[in-house]
């Protein structure tokens, strides 16, 4: 911090840039331009977001471990938030639109499809992550047991890639891809903590 | 991680405190700290639209295909041409089931040989050379013959049949077909007594239909039916839709349609029909046989092992609908199937 390097343009343009593809979303369905089955469309859409943001968020600190970035772990939060953020609006147009809050239906869905057991189990880890991310929460549990209950973010990613890797009828490329990744980021993770031990403690 | 953050107001701040060491007298230039808090100022917010557009782009891109579920037409795809059908059976009721849209019907397909996601059949349909074409019908029986399909175009009286169609995928249309009867075409082939199944074949060609280059499913996609459902008067050999010759993403140029199935039993671009007598490969059958059976008759009583089969979604409607047995062909085809266990053969 010798120096300003102010970097004020990073976080709200990630920010802005992560909204653009929920506004041209909106922007679609209210002409009606979402496609012959808009529902599914829009499912897919934010499903995808919600990983895209997931795993982008996952690699901030393997970015820092092998590669000396500080940067993305600014962005950690803020992406870990966006992850939160389509998750639930995946599971809110699924909830209300797809199945029209038909209860019955939802928990059969839930307990007997394992593809979408995996999915809201992926959603419900994010949850408590979500809920503790404010800075005055994190202090009141400590850096320990904050980090310890932030690693589950590996599950919730594990999770995701397993959601989409069940939903996909044959083409399994997409979905492999992003599980590769997640694997790629834990395996990364757990070589350079064994490598390093001596790691710096502040992030 | 907070801590190095560094917002637009510290950035001011600093530069505030740095203009005021140096006064400026003068009114008529701009003061210097002003300029350079402006220029800075400006550069962030440049930068923050191109960090923007950057993430935003990078995201679309990554969604691919569903962030843009609107086709453009095939650049070289034939236009459809008009046909006329001797006769109409509108056998349903257009206040409960509405005909889809034309646009939903030839933007919305499910034919990987020409890609994978919906909207790609219809944007890559251009490909398809529908002329010249033929249809072999061959196999156990007394006439084998290979058709023209101008020959079939003229040689049968066409119908139109406006259809309820239920994909395995829970969604559903309702398509004005134009076609006539596979019996009528299998009659005058004279199928022997051997004959109890019906194979289909659609066009092997990665040329004209280039998904066939991606081992998505096993080349040529194949379909199959038992002779009694093949000669059922439901089962239609389809030439085109709302009034006009199929275009390719629908199956152009002659494509089964069998409407109390799911729709991946109605084979797409046909070029041969071979009666047999032994129980005939199906492609997706072949491809994940716990999920989709031979005979894939609409059953909203056995699900799908990855979703529910009681309800479906009506291409052009929010509100999910009930899902009827047999697609709601029941009363004409069940029949058929007295005595077989439907959970088994599912």
């Amino acid at each position: 911090m010798a120096e300003l390097k102010p970097y004020a343009w990073l976080k709200p343009g990630v920010f802005i840039g992560c909204l653009v593809p929920l506004a041209l979303m909106i922007a679609d369905a209210a002409r009606g331009q979402l496609g012959a089955d808009p529902v599914a469309i829009a499912l897919n859409r934010l499903g995808l977001l919600a990983l895209i943001t997931l795993v982008a968020s996952l690699a901030a600190t393997p970015a820092r471990l092998v590669l000396g970035w500080a940067w993305p772990l600014r962005l950690r939060r803020m992406l870990g938030l966006f992850a939160f953020f389509y998750a639930f609006l995946h599971f809110t147009v699924y909830l209300a639109i797809d199945q029209g809050f038909d209860l019955a239906a939802i928990v059969k869905d839930v307990t007997e499809r394992k593809f979408i057991t995996v999915g809201f189990a992926a959603f419900m880890v994010l949850v408590p992550l979500a809920a503790t991310s404010p800075l005055r929460v994190r202090r009141m549990l400590g850096p320990k047991r904050w980090q310890r209950l932030h690693r589950l973010v590996y599950l919730a990613g594990a999770l995701a890639a397993l959601h989409f890797i069940w939903r996909v009828k044959r083409d399994l490329t997409e979905p492999s891809m992003y599980a590769a990744i997640i694997g790629a980021l834990l395996l990364a993770r757990v070589l350079y903590r064994k490598t390093r031990p001596a790691r710096p403690a502040a992030e | 991680m907070a801590r190095h953050d560094v917002t637009p107001r510290d950035v001011r701040t600093r530069y505030s405190a740095g203009m005021s060491r140096r006064a400026e007298p003068s009114r008529e230039i701009t003061p210097e700290g002003l300029y350079v808090r402006r220029r800075e100022w400006l550069k962030n917010a440049a930068l923050t639209v191109a960090t923007a557009g950057g993430v935003g782009g990078g995201l679309l891109s990554l969604l691919g295909d569903s962030a843009r579920p609107r086709v453009d037409e095939a650049p070289n795809a034939p236009a459809p041409t008009s046909l006329e059908p001797a006769s109409r059976s509108v056998m349903l009721d257009p206040k409960v089931d509405p005909q889809t849209s034309f646009d939903a019907i030839t933007t919305y397909n499910n034919f990987y040989e020409l890609g994978l996601d919906k909207a790609d059949p219809a944007e890559n349909a251009g490909s398809l050379r529908l002329r010249p074409w033929t249809v072999t019908v061959d196999g156990l029986c007394h006439k084998p013959t290979t058709f023209d399909i101008d020959q079939i175009v003229s040689g049968f009286a066409l119908e139109e049949r406006v259809y309820r169609m239920r994909c395995v995928e829970a969604w559903s249309m309702v398509i004005p077909w134009l076609g006539f009867s596979l019996a009528e075409l299998l009659k005058r082939v004279e199928p022997t007594s051997q004959a109890k199944y019906v194979a289909f074949t659609t066009l092997l060609d990665p040329t004209q239909l280039p998904g066939q280059k991606r081992s998505a499913l096993d080349w040529p996609y194949v379909e199959g039916l038992r002779i009694d459902e093949a000669m059922h008067p439901l089962t239609l050999l389809a030439l085109g839709l709302y009034g006009k010759t199929l275009l390719g993403q629908n199956g152009a140029p002659i494509r089964l349609v069998v409407p109390w199935k799911y729709g991946f039993k109605g084979i797409k671009s046909v070029v041969r029909i071979e009666l047999v007598d032994h129980l005939p490969k199906t492609t997706w059958n072949d491809a994940a046989p716990d999920e989709y059976g031979f005979y894939a008759n609409v059953n909203p009583e056995v699900d799908h092992p990855r979703w529910s089969q009681r309800t479906e979604r009506r291409i052009g409607e929010i509100e999910r609908r009930i899902t009827l047995p047999y697609n709601g062909y029941g009363e004409e085809v069940a029949s058929l199937y007295r005595g077989l266990d439907l959970r088994r053969n599912f």
